[in-house]
């Protein structure tokens, strides 16, 4: 095995007096294509926020590249706590990209000025280059042609695709899909299914939570079922979504196929 | 034609006399503009650190704010008025020209309603929206800069603009502190001709044209901010 290049331990997340996440453990290797599939309240969003610290995890390492995250603390109780300076923070998310369930596109941006924006504010890129790297991203998701279009003039499956070629600019080692699929009319799905496939064959690292579970099987290296805060079942997707060993598992995947035809 | 106790008025308009004062009402006219615009620029800068501390993590400068906020929004603002220009001199020795009491009054109290316009406005900019830049790598502050401070404006602009038209009429307290603002003028003017439905008439059209211009330059700039709607 080679050294992962996202290395979570022992997660746990509380919001307030509820324990969402209770340790998660996690190595991603370079090249491997994820799917967290799970009931919702199951906290698998909340996983995927905390890699890139859009939550902050209660506790646990998350190490990138083989280095630790944070500096870790002794409270006056005698506790640790790992704490976090927003400049690496902010190091970290350039390197982690991220697609949202509600596209959060600029809408006061066009579409290229949406692609831009991160090279030219984060990396201090000149215009040109950005414009130059935004224009083979867009190209890459099919907008190439929208590219003075302001987000409120493209249907959801176009402000997706444009959400992730905004995420693909960066060059990010690792994205994260949060429920990419889960906000477009049926009829959407399909494109932006298929952008992501395009990335999978260039053989990118991807962390996908979904309810697509054919996506999911097509998609994934690996499938892992989220449940109660905590791994249930980890494997292949055929292991986990063809022949599940675990009861909540199989359960999940009956009331999925209930009105399948 | 008016009716007055039963009989019928013939009123015979007379702008002359007031035409003759001309110079003393664009006097007015100018001073009345100065008092807004200076009290319409510091109040916003004030109004913009103080929607700062209003969204500030700590306590301590947050509630400040808010007691400064809630004062001014439940006082008078012709109290205000007087306790700059009666009040400081007795209590503090602090003297000032009718000109800076009003613009202290008029800025401070504005800020507080320009801190809310602010706050609310920034507020009211989807949790996404920040996170979408943050997840890009951005800092907090480049993130309100870039993502939601230019969404944030394009709301806050109508609310601004009233409350500006607010401050622009309220200058007119400014004539009680003997400020020759365009009202003082007009009082300046009857006194002399007599003619307080030509004066008062005519003044009243000077505000409305002036904050009929000012409006249509306003919305010249909230179709400017706002494009991508």
């Amino acid at each position: 095995m080679n050294k992962p290049i996202l290395s979570v331990t022992d997660l746990h997340k509380s919001f307030g007096p509820q324990h969402v996440l209770k340790g998660i453990s996690l190595d991603v290797q370079a090249g491997e294509r994820i799917a967290i599939i799970g009931g919702s309240g199951s906290g698998k969003s909340t996983f995927l926020r905390c890699i890139n610290f859009m939550e902050m995890p209660s506790q646990g390492r998350i190490a990138l590249d083989g280095h630790s995250l944070g500096s870790v603390k002794q409270t006056r109780a005698g506790e640790t706590r790992v704490n976090y300076a927003e400049r690496e923070l902010c190091q970290v998310r350039a390197r982690v990209g991220m697609v949202f369930q509600q596209f959060n596109l600029f809408p006061h941006m066009t579409v290229l000025e949406n692609v831009m924006e991160g090279l030219v504010t984060v990396k201090r890129a000149a215009k040109t280059e950005a414009r130059e790297v935004a224009l083979s991203q867009l190209t890459k998701v099919g907008l190439s042609n929208r590219l003075d279009a302001y987000p409120s003039q493209l249907s959801g499956g176009q402000q997706q695709r444009v959400a992730i070629a905004r995420a693909l600019a960066m060059e990010p080692e690792i994205i994260l899909f949060d429920e990419p699929t889960s906000s477009l009319d049926p009829e959407l799905v399909g494109e932006v299914l298929r952008s992501i496939r395009v990335l999978a064959d260039e053989g990118r690292t991807m962390l996908l939570v979904t309810h697509e579970l054919g996506f999911a099987y097509h998609f994934a290296t690996k499938v892992i079922f989220l449940a109660d805060g905590v791994f249930h079942e980890v494997g292949t997707p055929e292991e986990v979504l063809k022949e599940p060993k675990q009861q909540k598992t199989k359960e999940f995947l009956r009331r999925f196929n209930e009105f399948a035809f | 034609m008016v009716r007055v106790g039963g009989t019928l008025v013939n009123y015979i308009w007379d702008f002359s006399a007031v035409f003759s004062h001309a110079d003393l009402l664009i006097l007015g006219l100018r001073n009345t503009v100065l008092l807004a615009i200076v009290s319409i620029a510091i109040g916003l800068a004030v109004g913009l650190a103080l929607a700062a501390l209003l969204l500030c993590q700590y306590r301590v400068p947050r509630y400040a704010a808010l007691a400064f906020v809630e004062f001014y929004r439940s006082t008078p603002p012709i109290v205000h008025f007087f306790w700059f220009y009666f009040a400081l001199p007795v209590l503090f020795n602090i003297e000032m020209s009718p000109f800076a009491a009003a613009v202290l009054a008029l800025s401070t109290q504005s800020s507080a309603f320009y801190a809310e316009v602010f706050r609310g406005g920034i507020l009211s900019i989807e949790r996404g929206q920040r996170e979408a830049g943050s997840a890009l790598g951005m800092t907090k502050a480049q993130a309100m800069r870039r993502v939601v401070l230019p969404q944030a404006v394009a709301r806050m602009i109508a609310p601004l603009v009233e409350r500006s038209f607010e401050l622009t009429k309220t200058t007119a307290l400014a004539s009680t502190l003997a400020f020759a603002d365009l009202l003082y003028q007009a009082m300046m003017i009857n006194s002399e001709t007599f003619r307080p439905l030509e004066v008062y008439t005519l003044v009243a059209l000077m505000y409305l044209i002036l904050l009929t211009f000012a409006s249509a330059l306003a919305r010249i700039g909230e179709r400017r901010a706002a494009r991508w709607r």
